[in-house]
């Protein structure tokens, strides 16, 4: 059996691009992000897996990061909330987030940013039932999710995320 | 002195404020729906949290926590921590620089527990380190020596039992002489003849478990020592002066020496009334002389801050045949735990609230509140009101079925108007339209009862897919309440605001407000842009992150009060800067501080009021909720949710729904799922896993009203309105339970095994 490793060097490409680096195999996946990368909007609101807060997509999928060791992404694509608006151009989910009160905190706001965004990427045009399954791993304690589920409504009627 | 923002070095992102946003938006004048200028950074990642904070030099803090809910400390031995590679610091209450004790409203609470610990949770000793994880280990090597005592866990029995807080902390403060043991405070409000007799009466008694405020971005904050023995605290908190005035003493600083600055805040809903990490992080820092990070995990925020008080209430509701209340008499019972917080303030808004917006000439209300080794109980959302709506409702609904009236019909015929006289004497004034609510939330129609079979997902019970709906069966339910807007019973409350009127580049006018009123995540950044954008006449208006260093006390954003008390203020200040440019011709900076009606205290003894209101205004909501239940799974499922609420004259009306689409879901948790488990005072369910939160399933559409009917005394005619949805709505989702299954459902959350088996 091999040792265990207590370090070990992986290499991450987030947001385009690329964190080669040394990391304790201990750590999460979420710290990683916001302590090493320093992309300190991936949140952390519960770290069991339940609140979604630390979601991102990891080759494409909604991830949640704090169920994930740093390890486990070596090689992987990462897209976190910083990397929506990559050019510079805010995507209409943020934009209607944004215009529409779909957040009050916004401690939940990037996490379910990234479901929203997965969520259209597989299905362009859900019924209010389908945004609401959607979404049901990203809990937001302030807006009662009314305007949350009208705003991804109004990108998936408007015609892409 | 003003506050060293640059630490930020390292992350300076968007603070809180608007000064930092660098995408324009177009932001409205009073009454108009405006996008929230925080809105963009915070879908962006931009907008820092506490927990985003950063420092050069910066160490980690960890609180050592206790593990019993009630034990004697015979000694704590640090050494081997001290020693742990990375170690910076271990402190102990010895090492508390000043007062050894803080509060709210009373300093019972020590700083490090001294010689013993009241509750699971209390904090202990704190260590600091290069590393989290350092400091986690170093912690882990703290040995406390505890000698268990038997905890006071039983609320009824606590007023026999040996007293936690024999010094009785909150005598002589004017309330009701109580000597029972643990009592924090008593309180009788008695009106008219509480002894008349209706024709009929009904009677229950009614439960209510711990509920969490469970905000999202646990509590965190940075505190940067600035090299002359005062501090810098960046923090996510409700109230930064009162935070403040209670570090000071405790660090032995002056109130200058300490300056409060508000970091993005994850969420409040009463939780940060209460200090966290404040004076903790504060002795680190002062301590190592470096910046110190505290980040609490979702454990640590469970067991760490004070939860909605958890309460018996007794009531018996008399009426004659026609359906007027003749009398009510209630027994309340709050649990406060082990230091007062605000429990005093609770248990005066349960009674002053426990008849709920009907006219009762004849009432006696009795509210109590004890001190035990379970769970710190304070503010949250709703602060005493919740608790007493979810009985009163409960009885209305009883009253009804007894005389056989329409349940809404019945609640109109009761209603409290202008001019009627409240159970503790005061005469309502001004705005206050509880019929209007009543029949517009009434008159909002339901959606058709669905067909089965059908999809799994919107049956009770979702994807557990066990059943196709057979026994499923379907309930109308309907509540209104109650609360108060502003702090009451003679508290000397004010909001300051400051600004600085100048010439642009180009000559225009623009202005810098400041005001340390605390964004929640409410919106009262909008409120103040949009106060001042109104009255200056100008778009070009930015306000500055919030701080004690530059501006006078804002209060508490709580009590449904940081609107009207921001605007008021900013309204007054930005009128005096006006006048003074006017006059002067030149660049101005004035501060102006607002203050509401003035309010009363109530008598010890009769809890009628003395002098004048006890309240300075009230705002109602009623609401109708369609349920369904599956008989066979003890499954709930809501289906629709139609409200209408007394806002006074909304700002932002986007942000008003908002408020009440949140509230709303907040109370629908408390009578569904959400309840702190304790065994022995102990918590069991201290994560995101066992303690359940309404998720986009759980909350149905929402259909809500407003009722503008402009407050006289309010700015622009406003009322606050954060608080009236979370207080109808967990008394109006049991009232469809009930509807749905006959059942009296006397406890909330309302557990499966209680709707089972019809
Ligand atoms: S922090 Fe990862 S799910 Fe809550
Ligand atoms: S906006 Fe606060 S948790 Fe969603």
């Amino acid at each position: 059996m091999p040792e265990p490793v207590s370090e070990q060097t992986i290499s991450v490409e987030i947001n385009g691009e690329t964190y080669e680096q040394e990391v304790e195999a201990r750590k999460l996946l979420v710290h990683f992000i916001r302590d090493v990368v320093d992309l300190t909007g991936t949140h952390v609101g519960c770290d069991t897996g339940n609140c979604g807060a630390c979601t991102v997509l990891m080759d494409g999928k909604t991830i949640k990061s704090c169920m994930l060791l740093a390890i486990q992404a070596d090689g992987a694509t990462i897209t976190t909330v910083e990397g929506l608006a990559a050019g510079g151009e805010l995507t209409p989910l943020q934009r209607a987030f944004s215009a529409s009160h779909a957040l009050q905190c916004g401690y939940c706001t990037p996490g379910m940013l990234l479901s929203a965004a997965y969520l259209l990427e597989q299905n362009p045009h859900p019924s209010e039932e389908e945004i609401r399954r959607g979404i049901q791993g990203n809990i937001c304690r302030c807006t009662g999710y009314v305007n949350i589920v009208e705003a991804i409504k109004s990108v998936a009627e408007g015609g892409g995320a | 002195m003003s506050a060293p923002v640059p630490l930020l070095v390292a992350r300076c992102r968007a603070l809180p404020g608007s000064a930092a946003g660098k995408h324009s938006l177009e932001l409205g004048r009073v009454g108009e729906s405006a996008a929230r200028v925080d809105g963009i950074p915070k879908t962006t990642g931009e907008f820092a949290y506490s927990s985003d904070l950063a420092a050069a030099g910066m160490l980690w803090g960890h609180t050592v926590r206790s593990r019993h809910a009630h034990a004697r400390i015979r000694g704590i031995e640090i050494s081997e921590a001290v020693g742990m590679p990375g170690v910076h610091a271990v402190l102990t209450h010895d090492d508390v620089p000043g007062e050894k004790r803080y509060g709210l409203e009373f300093p019972d609470q020590p700083v490090l527990a001294i010689d013993r610990v009241r509750y699971f949770g209390e904090a202990v000793a704190l260590v600091a380190a290069e590393h989290p994880e350092q400091a986690r280990r170093a912690a882990a090597k703290i040995t406390v020596d505890y000698e268990p005592l038997e905890p006071v866990v039983d609320p009824e029995r606590a007023t026999e039992q040996e007293p936690l807080h024999p010094d009785r902390p909150t005598a002589g403060h004017g309330y009701l002489d109580d000597p029972r043991p643990n009592v924090i405070r008593s309180m009788v409000v008695r009106h008219g003849d509480p002894d008349a007799l209706g024709d009929v009466s009904v009677e229950g008694v009614y439960e209510v478990g711990i509920q969490d405020q469970a905000f999202l971005g646990p509590e965190s904050g940075l505190a940067v020592p600035d090299g002359e023995g005062g501090i810098d605290i960046y923090v996510a908190t409700q109230w930064l002066h009162v935070d403040r005035d209670q570090v000071a003493p405790c660090l032995a600083l002056e109130p200058e020496q300490v300056r409060i600055h508000l970091a993005g805040v994850g969420g409040a809903f009463g939780g940060r009334e209460d200090l966290s990490m404040q004076i903790h992080g504060a002795m680190l820092a002062l301590h190592t002389g470096r910046p110190v990070k505290i980040v609490y995990g979702r454990e640590e925020s469970f067991t760490g801050h004070v939860h909605r008080h958890p309460a018996r209430i007794w009531a018996e509701h008399r009426a004659a045949l026609d359906g007027r209340l003749v009398a009510v008499r209630m027994r309340i019972l709050l649990d406060g735990g082990a230091y007062a917080s605000s429990s005093t303030a609770v248990v005066a808004n349960a009674c002053a609230f426990a008849c709920g917006p009907y006219r009762v000439d004849n009432a006696l209300i009795e509210s109590t509140c004890v001190y035990s080794n379970n769970p710190p109980c304070g503010a949250m959302r709703g602060f005493g009101a919740v608790q007493t709506c979810f009985a009163h409702e409960a009885q209305m609904d009883k009253l009804a079925a007894v005389l056989d009236i329409d349940p809404v019909e019945l609640r109109l015929l009761n209603a409290l108007e202008p001019g009627d006289v409240l159970p503790t004497g005061q005469t309502l004034t001004g705005s206050f339209p509880v019929a209007e609510v009543i029949r517009r939330a009434a008159a909002l129609d339901p959606p058709e009862p669905e067909e089965l079979p059908r999809d799994p997902l919107r049956l009770p019970g979702g994807s557990g897919n066990t059943t196709h709906g057979q026994g499923v069966r379907r309930g109308i339910g309907f509540a209104a309440g109650f609360k108060n807007i502003c702090y009451s019973e003679g508290f000397d409350d004010s909001c300051a605001a400051r600004v600085r009127l100048f010439a642009g580049g180009a000559g225009e006018l623009q202005a810098e407000v400041h005001c340390a009123g605390a964004e929640v995540g409410q919106g009262v950044t909008n409120v103040i842009l949009q106060v001042a954008r109104t009255e200056l006449g100008i778009e070009s208006v930015v306000l500055a992150p919030a701080s004690t260093a530059d501006v006078g006390s804002a209060g508490s954003a709580s009590a449904s009060r940081m609107t009207w008390m921001a605007a008021g203020a900013v309204q007054l200040a930005c009128r005096a800067a006006l006048e003074e440019r006017e006059r002067t011709g030149v660049d101005v900076d004035v501060e102006r501080v607002y203050r509401h009606p003035r309010t009363w205290p109530l008598d010890p003894e009769t809890g009628q009021i003395t002098g004048g209101p006890a309240h300075v205004s009230f705002a109602c909501a009623a609401m109708k909720v369609v349920a369904e239940v599956d008989v066979e799974l003890g499954l709930t499922r809501l289906v629709w949710i139609g409200t209408a609420q007394d806002v006074g004259k909304a700002v932002n009306p986007q942000a008003v729904y908002g408020q009440i689409e949140g509230g709303t879901a907040q109370g629908i948790g408390l009578a569904l799922m959400e309840e702190i488990q304790t065994r022995g005072g102990l918590i069991t369910n201290a994560s995101f896993t066992d303690y359940l939160i309404p998720t986009t399933l759980d909350v149905p559409p929402i259909v809500a009203e407003l009722v503008e009917d402009p407050e006289p005394d309010g700015p622009y005619g406003l009322k606050g309105v954060g608080e009236p949805p979370t207080v109808v709505s967990t008394a109006a989702v049991l009232s469809a339970l009930r509807a749905a299954t006959g059942r009296e459902l006397a406890r909330v959350p309302v557990r499966p095994d209680e709707i089972v088996g019809l």
